[in-house]
């Protein structure tokens, strides 16, 4: 398979842009207990970035920091710094919604809306555009083919979103999430419910886009990182343990217990 | 061990034979019921029924102001308790989902749901029929709508709460409002439940009596006067099933049949409805 990419044909860092995401000092709290302590960290624009580390490492709730999803629950609050192109969003005065269509997300389970394959793509892009029908149907098939969904979908458009394969549903989540036009995606294990043909297909598909967007990935699958991924994060309980580029972390890490986990010494 | 499965093994036969035979006791009042109600009540229908006012004593006639009071009274009830019910179950399941004023309104709202419908009738008659001066149909619909409110909000409360909150995070993962999420994503998840506790209401509402007394009273002739009292199935059946007159008696069984009917038509269409969105 194509995206088998053995670990030393991974690139190492050259000219990595600017930071898109500049992490500072970041603690997270659920309730009384600190999911994240002090986490700082420096997302480089237009590179694919993998958070890994054991269940309950808090790299999920980094990510969900990254859009302030986590907003919807009470009792789930952040402190410290996240510089998205410079400005925190973190502020009081961070518009949540805009913030969200310039950070799009991709959950673990395919969440197709219950509405047909076309209006999956369109409710985004209604939302903050004013768009004629033809231009509609231009950027619908702009999402799905920039998801690889396009062929497999274009008879039918007007089925349910919902009546497509586990694999196509998730396909279809990242056009409706390219759609908007956002400038970051994060993926929050996003192939962890798929079969192995529609994992290929979804890491595919992140190569292509590490192009034009900022991705973050988290994944519990070590050697998904080190196929996808640029600079990987090694979290453990809460804390940031190593980070550096993907070829470091996964031959050369520096930290013990990255290397234990790497090697599949645990987690 | 040998000598204890045979024991277990009657006793689970003992415990199937009683589940059984009362399902069949519930069961046969049922069929005892409809039966009897289709024996006596299908004697009685003809064109009249659906073209003529109730009659006086001893003379013929139909039910057609019956039916149309109920139809209209019960309509408004449903206007005004909708909306209502469905805006306070969407607050319960999308906005005040962690509140305590949720918990609180839940409570109130189970009570309410059980609430002898007598009572609510005596309580509107206080609120509106006394303040007016008169009975009244809109008294009577309102009326209703109490009883309407509480099936609506818990069942709105609950499809909503069935909807995977990873939806509402894909929703509003995409840079949707919350009312554009609730809107487009929740209710459309939960169209068909929403639906069905509408229809269940109706169905609940549409053989009241109680609340009706109170409120809309009755009347014999056709009126389509919200401010008046105005004629409604079960106030009729109630009052025609009471008297000694065969006529009346007649239009009683008739009524109680077509309310029957319809009710049961209204939970067929409900459970098709819930049942259609597994499938």
């Amino acid at each position: 398979m194509t995206q088998m990419v053995s670990l030393d044909k991974i690139q190492p860092q050259q000219s990595v842009g600017q930071p898109k995401i500049e992490i500072k000092n970041l603690n997270f709290y659920y309730g009384e207990t600190k999911a994240l302590k002090n986490i700082s960290l420096q997302l480089p624009e237009r590179s694919v970035t993998a958070f890994i580390g054991p269940s309950g490492c808090g790299k999920s709730t980094l990510l969900r920091v990254l859009n302030r999803i986590y907003e919807l629950y009470p009792k789930q609050r952040a402190e410290g710094e996240v510089l998205v192109d410079g400005k925190n969003i973190l502020d009081r005065d961070q518009d949540l919604n805009l913030l969200r269509t310039k950070v799009g997300m991709v959950f673990q389970k395919p969440t197709p809306f219950p509405m047909s394959i076309y209006e999956n793509i369109a409710f985004g892009v209604r939302l903050y555009e004013q768009v004629s029908k033809s231009e509609m149907d231009e950027r619908v098939e702009a999402a799905l083919r920039r998801a690889a969904l396009w062929n497999e979908v274009k008879d039918k458009l007007h089925a349910g979103g919902t009546s497509l394969s586990g694999g196509q549903q998730q396909r279809l989540c990242i056009a409706r999430t390219v759609a908007v036009k956002p400038e970051i995606i994060l993926l929050d294990e996003p192939a962890s419910a798929l079969d192995p043909l529609s994992t290929a297909k979804i890491e595919e598909l992140i190569d292509e886009l590490r192009a034009d967007y900022t991705i973050v990935i988290v994944t519990h699958n070590m050697q998904q990182a080190a196929r996808v991924s640029r600079q990987t994060a090694f979290m453990y309980l809460g804390e940031l343990i190593e980070f550096d580029d993907t070829a470091k972390i996964f031959t050369s890490p520096q930290e013990k217990r990255t290397q234990d986990y790497v090697t599949g010494r645990f987690g | 061990m040998a000598t204890i499965y045979p024991r277990r093994k009657a006793l689970n036969g003992l415990m199937m034979g009683l589940c059984i035979a009362a399902a069949a006791i519930g069961l046969a009042w049922l069929a005892l019921i409809l039966g009897a109600l289709i024996y006596k009540g299908l004697a009685g229908v003809n064109l009249a029924v659906f073209t003529e006012m109730t009659p006086p004593p001893g003379a013929a006639g139909g039910l057609l102001n019956a039916i149309f009071g109920s139809v209209v009274v019960t309509i408004i009830a449903v206007i005004i308790g909708t909306p209502i019910g469905i805006l306070a179950g969407t607050y319960m399941a999308e906005y005040g989902r962690f509140s305590k004023l949720t918990v609180v309104v839940r409570f109130i709202n189970d009570i309410l749901l059980s609430a002898p419908s007598i009572i609510i009738g005596l309580f509107i008659y206080e609120l509106i029929v006394r303040p007016m001066g008169h009975f009244s149909g809109i008294a009577g619909s309102v009326a209703l709508a109490m009883l309407v409110i509480p099936v609506v909000v818990r069942t709105t409360e609950d499809m909503l709460n069935l909807v995977p909150n990873a939806l509402r995070e894909a929703g509003t993962a995409i840079g949707a409002p919350r009312w554009i999420v609730i809107r487009s994503v929740g209710y459309r998840a939960a169209l068909s439940g929403i639906v069905t506790g509408i229809l269940l209401a109706i169905a609940r509402i549409s053989g009241e009596t109680a609340p009706l007394l109170f409120t809309a009273l009755n009347n014999q002739f056709w009126s389509s006067n919200l401010n008046a009292p105005i004629a409604s199935l079960p106030v009729t059946i109630f009052q025609f099933a009471l008297s000694p007159y065969q006529e009346w008696q007649q239009l009683a069984w008739t009524g109680a049949l077509i309310i029957t009917l319809t009710v049961l038509t209204l939970s067929i269409v409900a459970r098709s409805l819930t049942g259609r969105k597994e499938g």
